[in-house]
């Protein structure tokens, strides 16, 4: 069953962590699916350092939850070799910014193996790991580099924003035969949000309305939703009515609601973590200038995180990182009120 | 070509005769560690610094007898659990401190936090904490030192998870093939993080930069005047152009992997914590040395006690007093100027 945040029926629904309904998706498509298994640096007991997968490795045992040696190159390229032979491996890289020592796995072979092989071979894995800045943990534990792999032909990406999204795009993950890059907001895993009892997916490549408006279009991803609703709700004190659109997957990319929503509002904002610099809010505003050009009362403004490595002070870390202050800022310019 | 040494287990007391001046020394240095270790957990408990840290409490007669076997200009680089090895390589209490709490007089000036202090006036080419980065760093520089005809001689300090980065394995190749004036030294402390290294790491560790022909030494890391001895050898081969050196020193770390890994429990058990404390403490094991075979009365060991308490405290009023850097200072720094 596909469901949408707005089809919701809230009777049969759960409140849970973002870290629980990621639990919960990996806990079921491993029991539906034998050939899943996850491995990566202290997965098993220790449940990785952030604890999201508490509890695996109890029903699961050390053979479907493998903890390995500090070696994301290897373990990476064991991963796409065993998908490319019948199994759905989970590779947790623990933090985004390990993702260049996996890099080459990842770009030169999972995203194109199935077609360098004219469509013979699949590479159905998932890569797990982390995004976003604000936990003072400096240059190298705070980058959101979701925007590299978002550039790559033959890779999906997946950047949920709620436990409901991160469940039901977990799901579709692991059943899809293509390479997904899966980034999970490291400071978000204690939201708590509902989800329903009954088994649900989400399909890649459409994108949710996370609340609807009609004087501002707020596109934004993963860590900047929570920002964007908290901009939305400052600017209706006001009297401007934001819509906050969430493509929930970087590709692929919902451009049909995206320029929907331009089209009906007229002015758009694009609010991601990612460095703005060839980032992620510069392809999305491309999409949206292109689809909804003749609609729109203003340029797209975008909103990424400050083009500098992530500093460790909090006095510098604070401003690297899109504020709903800045947005109600720049929505009332666009606005002109 | 040197063939590779390996000496065999067993304490040989005679060789590690120091001077009683030298002991002292050391003495105090690891007793400062120590003591500012014990500082940064109590400020993370009190939820006075930003972030984590990762202690070094436990390992502190490595970084202090292989930097006491180094010069001043000579080059060490470092890891996350770095804060020994600044310290005893020459770093400031209170300019780490600062650093800790994302101060401006820190030797990062704020940007670089626990994780990466670099103090390149005391030959510390900075802390890394992508694990094996610092291997990539001291070969570099030992390059360096070698082409430009330096005389230098460059430190690699990781823990025994690096061994699980095909990384060092290019590096190790080239700089034995290249004669370069590093030293490897891997801190043995048994986890990468919540994993015992045996469960993570094939065969001997010895056997590895053996396999490249280095010299390698393993030897246990609590008695600082073996490892300066032991370091102290090797450096003088790797510095008279006899190429790479490879020291493992077997230790332990007290605490966490973080500050914040209180639980312990279920990866490593009290009575192995209690037994390292007891019996291998590196400050105890010189202390009884000096006091039993040097005559030096427990009433000066109390005083290095006292004098390094002072000084920590001081270092810390400094640092939390000193002003945090100027909000402009995000982008200063990102290019060479
Ligand atoms: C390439 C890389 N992978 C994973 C991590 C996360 N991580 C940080 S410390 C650590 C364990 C390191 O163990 P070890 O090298 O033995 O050093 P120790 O912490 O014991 O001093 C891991 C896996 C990292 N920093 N870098």
């Amino acid at each position: 069953m596909f469901m949408q945040n707005n089809q919701v029926n809230d009777e049969n629904m759960r409140e849970i962590s973002f870290a629980e309904a990621i639990r919960e998706a990996l806990a079921e498509e491993m029991r539906r699916d034998p050939t899943v298994y996850i491995m990566g640096e202290d997965v098993a007991e220790a449940g990785t350092p952030f604890k999201v997968l508490l509890g695996l490795v109890d029903e699961f045992g050390t053979e479907r939850v493998v903890d390995t040696p500090i070696s994301e190159a290897g373990f990476s390229a064991i991963g796409v070799g065993s998908a490319m032979t019948g199994m759905r491996p989970v590779i947790d890289i623990m933090f985004g910014d390990f993702l260049p020592l996996a890099m080459e796995q990842i770009v030169n072979r999972a995203a194109k193996i199935h077609y360098m092989s004219g469509g013979k071979l699949r590479v159905p894995i998932v890569f797990r790991t982390t995004l976003g800045a604000g936990r003072r943990s400096a240059a190298q534990h705070s980058q959101s580099l979701h925007a590299w792999f978002s550039h790559i032909p033959g890779l999906k990406v997946a950047i949920p924003s709620t436990p409901y999204d991160a469940k039901g795009l977990w799901k579709t993950a692991i059943r899809d035969d293509s390479p997904v890059i899966f980034f999970e907001d490291k400071m978000m895993y204690s939201l708590k949000g509902l989800v329903p009892d009954e088994e649900y997916t989400i399909p890649f490549g459409l994108a949710d309305i996370k609340r609807s408006g009609k004087d501002i279009t707020l596109v934004a991803t993963s860590s900047m939703v929570q920002v964007a609703l908290d901009a939305a709700k400052k600017l209706e004190e006001i009297g401007l009515s934001a819509e906050v659109v969430d493509p929930r997957t970087t590709w692929p990319l919902d451009k049909k609601t995206l320029i929907a929503s331009a089209k009906k509002t007229g002015r758009v904002i694009v609010i991601d973590e990612g460095y703005e610099q060839y980032g992620v809010t510069a392809e999305l505003a491309a999409v949206i200038a292109e689809g909804a050009f003749y609609y729109l009362d203003a340029p797209v403004r975008r909103f990424g995180a400050m083009d500098v490595p992530v500093p460790f002070s909090p006095v510098l870390e604070d401003q690297t990182i899109p504020s709903a202050e800045q947005i109600v800022e720049a929505a009332k310019d666009l606005c002109a009120v | 070509m040197s063939e590779p040494k390996m000496e065999p287990a067993g304490r040989n007391e005679k060789s590690f005769e120091v001077s009683l001046k030298r002991a002292l020394r050391m003495y105090r240095q690891m007793v400062r560690i120590r003591h500012f270790e014990e500082r940064v957990d109590n400020l993370y408990k009190t939820a006075q610094m930003p972030g984590l840290a990762h202690l070094y409490i436990g390992e502190e007669a490595i970084a202090v007898g292989v930097c006491e076997a180094l010069g001043k200009a000579d080059y060490i680089s470092s890891t996350h659990r770095g804060h020994g090895h600044c310290l005893a390589k020459g770093a400031l209490v209170g300019r780490m401190f600062a650093e800790l709490l994302g101060k401006k007089p820190g030797y990062c000036g704020g940007k670089g936090g626990s994780m990466h202090i670099a103090d390149p006036d005391s030959g510390n080419l900075g802390a890394d904490a992508i694990v094996g980065a610092s291997a990539g760093v001291a070969t570099g520089a030992a390059f360096t030192s070698k082409k430009l005809g330096l005389g230098k001689v460059a430190v690699a300090f990781f823990g025994e998870g690096a061994l699980g980065q095909g990384l060092l394995y290019e590096l190790m190749n080239m700089a034995a093939l290249w004669k370069l004036p590093v030293l490897y030294v891997c801190e043995n402390n048994m986890y990468n993080e919540y994993t015992r290294y045996t469960e993570t790491t094939a065969g001997q560790l010895e056997d590895r930069p053996l396999a490249f022909g280095i010299q390698t030494k393993r030897i246990g890391g609590q008695d600082v005047r073996e490892v300066y001895r032991t370091a102290e050898e090797l450096v003088k081969d790797v510095r008279a152009g006899q190429g790479p050196a490879f020291l493992i020193c077997d230790t332990y770390r007290y605490y966490g992997h973080h500050v914040g890994d209180i639980n312990r429990s279920y990866y490593r058990s009290k009575e192995e914590e209690g037994m390292w404390k007891k019996e291998r403490d590196p400050i105890r094991i010189l202390g009884a040395w000096l006091t039993d075979t040097k005559n030096v009365s427990p009433e000066t060991l109390s005083k290095i006690d006292k004098e390094v308490r002072e000084e920590i405290e001081s270092g810390l009023e400094f640092a939390k007093n000193a002003p945090y850097p100027d909000p402009t200072e995000v982008n200063a720094n990102v290019y060479a100027e």
